[in-house]
């Protein structure tokens, strides 16, 4: 999904020699990419596997631990009106008292800060996005009283609110029914074409193949570059432990994951 | 109807009573409201009755209580975050540890003087019915502090709601509003202990908006709902107090509790209802 046609841009993030983690285990070392504007990236590899700690290294919430990592010019987490953060879990949607419209609303406080006035152009941008995925009719409907799909689809809804230059995606589509799916790729797409950049973590192979780059992750780098020229069944079994292949299936290729121990060792 | 209005025309005590518990109920309506959401009813517990020894230490001393209130809220608050902070200990561990050992304290203190033991009961459970001008006073400047506070915090505080990590990447420091709330409980505690006492205020803290999250839609809506449960408790508490002679603080937590489990119970009702009629769930 690379936006060709843009002269050379210098990179939105990059990454060199970066080793990232939690305060003294390192989960994932000597890590190397660039993303630009229009480009996406995406990570794939089980649970554990590091993915969610790049990103969180990638918006600010974790320090990097060795190597450089440059993010919109600027160092990770000073950019907050520029960057949006799909987290994968959620705290309470279970008690909060909250209508789909005001989670959406959460993703403009970024473009104003404490106090900043919000506009009836924020409001648009609000409700244009909740068309974009689908949830313009659920906007006043409290957020406990939605199906995991529907609440997934107004968090999603929240990051393309901040109109960010760069959009940090975890597992996006997890909980989604199929025209869910369907809908978050065609916005995917035309945030990419606005010249937005994309880091998605995934388990969707197919969405990987789609990407501008991918990058596979086991506890440390198994392959980065093009989609379609790094995953290959070896590269697959590398990653996730299992690999089943058959025709039938569209992809070509099905994946049976094993998790990995959070100590990296698994034993029998 | 004029038994329902009467008592508080004709007892001034009983009309400071109302409105310095209605006062208090604003003030838990918006504290409590957090403490709720995010799930900090044990610090609220702990910073209760951690301000115990300190207003203790203040009465023996001859100092105001709400200035030992504030310390006993400092050390507090302090101790839980070295402790989570320099140990791998769990909050909880760190809270429950700090609430019994300064619960102990207290009584330590209290136990140094033998005509001290009409006051323990004062401070846990107020004297809202005794309260002078003075403490309306400083009870309307609280709560006006703590609603021009929650005012401004409001973005970072419906996040940290929300997500912490949402409110991080945001822009908004996870730990600083973190700990603004955390001073906004304690500032709710020490000033409501005159008139509900430090056990009771975490009753108010909890029952009206614990009812409230179960009614309301929006976070704003919870706290209105909150504070007019709150008030409503604390005329029915007095009430119920005067004509059948009970202890005032207690009755009307006693209220603000048994209005929680009736909006439970209906709420339940509600539910099972649509249920029943709906049939399909959510997919």
């Amino acid at each position: 999904m690379d936006k060709s046609g843009m002269l050379e841009i210098s990179p939105v993030i990059t990454a060199s020699r970066l080793d990232i983690g939690y305060s003294k285990e390192t989960i994932v070392g000597g890590i190397e990419f660039s993303l630009r504007a229009g480009q996406s990236l995406a990570l794939v590899g089980v649970n554990g596997s590091g993915k969610t700690t790049l990103l969180k290294t990638l918006v600010g919430l974790l320090p990097t631990l060795a190597g450089n990592l440059d993010v919109l010019g600027t160092l990770p987490g000073k950019s907050p009106a520029r960057i949006a953060y799909l987290s994968q879990f959620h705290a309470s949607s279970f008690i909060l008292p909250m209508r789909a419209i005001d989670v959406v609303r959460m993703g403009r406080f970024a473009n104003h800060g404490l106090l900043g006035r919000m506009d009836s152009e924020d409001e648009a941008i609000v409700i244009q996005s909740m068309q974009r995925m689908g949830i313009a009719n659920l906007a006043k409907m409290p957020l406990r009283s939605l199906s995991g799909g529907q609440q997934q689809r107004v968090y999603i809804t929240q990051s393309l609110a901040r109109r960010a230059d760069v959009l940090i995606l975890d597992e996006p589509t997890s909980g989604l029914d199929a025209s869910g799916k369907e809908i978050y790729q065609q916005v995917i797409v035309e945030e990419l074409s606005r010249g937005a950049a994309a880091v998605v973590a995934t388990h969707d192979i197919q969405e990987a193949m789609n990407s501008s780059c991918a990058m596979l992750l086991a506890r440390k780098v198994i392959a980065y570059g093009k989609g379609a020229e790094i995953i290959t069944p070896q590269s697959l079994l590398e990653t996730f432990g299992i690999v089943i292949t058959t025709q039938a299936n569209q992809t070509g290729i099905m994946v049976v994951e094993r998790e990995h121990e959070h100590n990296g060792a698994r034993k029998y | 109807m004029n038994f329902l209005v009467e008592p508080f025309l004709s007892n001034t005590f009983l009309l400071r009573a109302l409105i310095a518990g209605m006062l208090v109920s604003i003030t838990c309506g918006i504290v409590g409201t957090f403490v709720v959401l995010r799930g900090l009813a044990f610090i609220g517990d702990a910073l209760a009755h951690g301000v115990l020894p300190g207003i203790a230490a203040a009465l023996l001393l001859g100092i105001p209580g709400i200035i030992g209130a504030s310390l006993g809220a400092l050390v507090m608050i302090g101790g839980i975050s070295l402790i989570t902070q320099r140990t791998r200990l769990s909050s909880d561990t760190a809270i429950g540890l700090l609430f019994v050992g300064m619960l102990a304290l207290g009584v330590v203190i209290v136990s140094r003087s033998t005509s001290f033991s009409g006051d323990i009961v004062q401070i846990l459970f107020g004297e809202i019915l005794g309260i002078n001008d003075q403490a309306v006073l400083i009870q309307v400047t609280a709560t006006l502090i703590l609603a021009i506070t929650a005012a401004i915090c409001a973005r970072p505080f419906l996040l940290l709601c929300f997500n912490p990590e949402q409110a991080q990447v945001s822009g908004f420091s996870a730990r600083l509003y973190h700990n603004i709330m955390l001073a906004m409980i304690a500032m709710a505690v020490i000033v409501s202990f005159q008139t509900v006492g430090t056990l009771l205020v975490f009753g108010m803290l909890l029952a009206p908006a614990g009812a409230g999250a179960l009614l309301a839609r929006r976070v704003e809506a919870m706290m209105a709902w909150a504070a007019a449960i709150g008030s409503l408790s604390v005329y029915v508490g007095l009430l119920t107090s005067y004509y059948l002679n009970l202890a005032a603080g207690s009755s009307i937590v006693l209220t603000a509790t048994i209005i929680f489990f009736i909006v439970l119970a209906i709420k339940n009702i509600q539910l099972a209802q649509n249920q029943r009629q709906g049939g399909e769930a959510h997919g």
